[in-house]
């Protein structure tokens, strides 16, 4: 009796509506957030992830009523974030709904965010987001969607990040993101070997075998995918059984 | 029939409410001793710290008259760190007083697992129970704790595992408490709430 892997749809959002693109660039319009939650709630997704990508100041409301009315369609946990600078736009974001929080550049410039988030929430709602690219042997943290290079190494930002009170990491590979050519299973096992707390990973997914070989060699405890979902190339529920036949725990709705 | 939620100030409230809403079920917030004095069922969600929801009881003099409500018999519904509270103490604040109505304290779960606890598991049935009537045993429920009951005690009626085997629901005649959250394990948690809706009616 263990805990099953988890798989997860992200709505990567302009704010309103579900945006795609590759590598973080070239965004398109992919649906509307509420649906999508509803379609996903009762497909078998284990929890689901709204993400902010335009993070936007003037747009901070709109996203806030996206959260609403994605959080009024599940009965699962939502993640919410994107953009989210301090404590109080982390609350606002919990108060609209979401059970966990994503930070990201803000963790980086000051990690002292995540001890005040998880002090005020608890660390299960916290949940480091870290984008990473291969930089020689080992991967290099990246700021501000994935624009800016940071002095960090991303394992080691791994595990000052839960020691600071992240209970949860969110990883992206930014080289395999958007070329679904699978996860980066380096970079997952890597990160998910070291930290005490639960690793998603993120970044490259569409074939079944893709999220299979994440969970064993990478040793993922959730993985998530936006556009092979939201496109109808893979359902959550064929992906299942095809894990479930391979011995790998995951939930089967009744 | 209104579930009055006791709001401690830290918890999030919005996805309990928003799972009774689902089940056609009446709720309101509250903060206040009176309105707890007069509940017809009461609800105690919970996430975070176990200091913070004591003193957040304890800071708006809900204390005595939730515990009052339990022992004269109103129904009610502990969801994680809403468990835990119901015991002595807990690990994660060895000096804060719980609210004392299960003796037994709130235990760490090992540091050789990954924690928090965070994902779905099996729970196990022992025996047979109103708050999981009609779920199937082994069902799966979502978990986001690292404190856990884990003592031997006949109250608890099912149990799961995380490196160690700990109490995932217990029930005394009118007290439930669940350490898995059922607002948001899908169908199977909305049965059990259901079910504490028909006990609580």
């Amino acid at each position: 009796m263990t805990l099953t892997r988890r798989i997860i749809p992200c709505l990567d959002t302009d704010g309103a509506r579900v945006v795609k693109g590759v590598n973080f660039v070239g965004l398109r319009d992919a649906g509307d957030p509420s649906e999508l939650a509803a379609r996903y709630n009762t497909e078998g997704a284990d929890e689901l992830v709204v993400l902010d990508i335009a993070a936007s100041r003037d747009r901070r409301s709109t996203f806030l009523e996206t959260i609403r009315k994605v959080a009024a369609e599940l009965a699962i946990p939502l993640t919410a974030g994107g953009g989210i600078r301090t404590l109080e736009e982390a609350r606002a974001v919990v108060l609209a709904g979401a059970d966990k929080v994503t930070v990201n550049t803000a963790a980086i410039d000051n990690p002292d965010l995540l001890s005040q988030m998880a002090k005020e929430f608890g660390s299960q709602a916290v949940v480091l987001a870290i984008d990473a690219r291969r930089d020689g042997k080992n991967w290099r943290v990246y700021a501000r969607g994935g624009r800016d290079a940071t002095e960090l190494d991303a394992v080691d930002w791994a595990k000052e990040g839960v020691s600071r009170g992240a209970g949860e990491i969110l990883l992206t590979s930014m080289d395999r993101d958007g070329t679904l050519s699978g996860f980066d299973l380096p970079l997952t096992a890597a990160i998910s070997t070291v930290v005490r707390v639960p690793v998603i990973a993120s970044g490259g997914a569409k074939t079944p075998q893709h999220f299979l070989d994440v969970f064993i060699e990478g040793h993922a405890d959730a993985a998530l995918a936006a556009s092979i979902f939201h496109d109808g190339v893979q359902s959550i529920r064929s992906l299942k059984d095809f894990l479930v036949a391979r011995a790998v725990e995951v939930r089967l709705p009744c | 029939m209104i579930v009055t939620l006791v709001d401690y100030g830290a918890g999030n409230l919005a996805s309990v409410e928003r799972a009774l809403e689902r089940l056609s079920a009446a709720s309101r917030r509250s903060e206040s001793p009176e309105s707890i004095e007069r509940a017809d069922a009461l609800l105690l969600p919970g996430v975070g710290h176990f200091a913070a929801l004591i003193r957040g009881l304890d800071e708006r003099g809900l204390r005595e008259p939730l515990c009052a409500a339990i022992r004269r018999g109103v129904p009610f519904l502990g969801i994680c760190l809403g468990l835990q509270a119901l015991y002595e103490s807990s690990e994660e604040a060895p000096d804060v007083r719980g609210l004392n109505i299960f003796e037994g304290s709130v235990q760490a779960l090992p540091a050789d697992v990954k924690l928090p606890h965070m994902g779905w598991n099996r729970v196990k049935q022992l025996r047979e129970s109103s708050a999981l009537r009609g779920v199937p045993d082994d069902a799966y429920f979502y978990f986001a704790h690292s404190y856990a009951a884990r003592g031997a005690d006949p109250r608890v009626v099912a149990t799961s595992c995380h490196g160690v085997r700990f109490a995932a629901a217990v029930e005394q005649e009118n007290v439930w408490a669940l350490q898995f959250h059922p607002e948001k394990s899908a169908a199977t948690g909305a049965a059990v709430l259901h079910n504490f809706l028909n006990f609580a009616q």
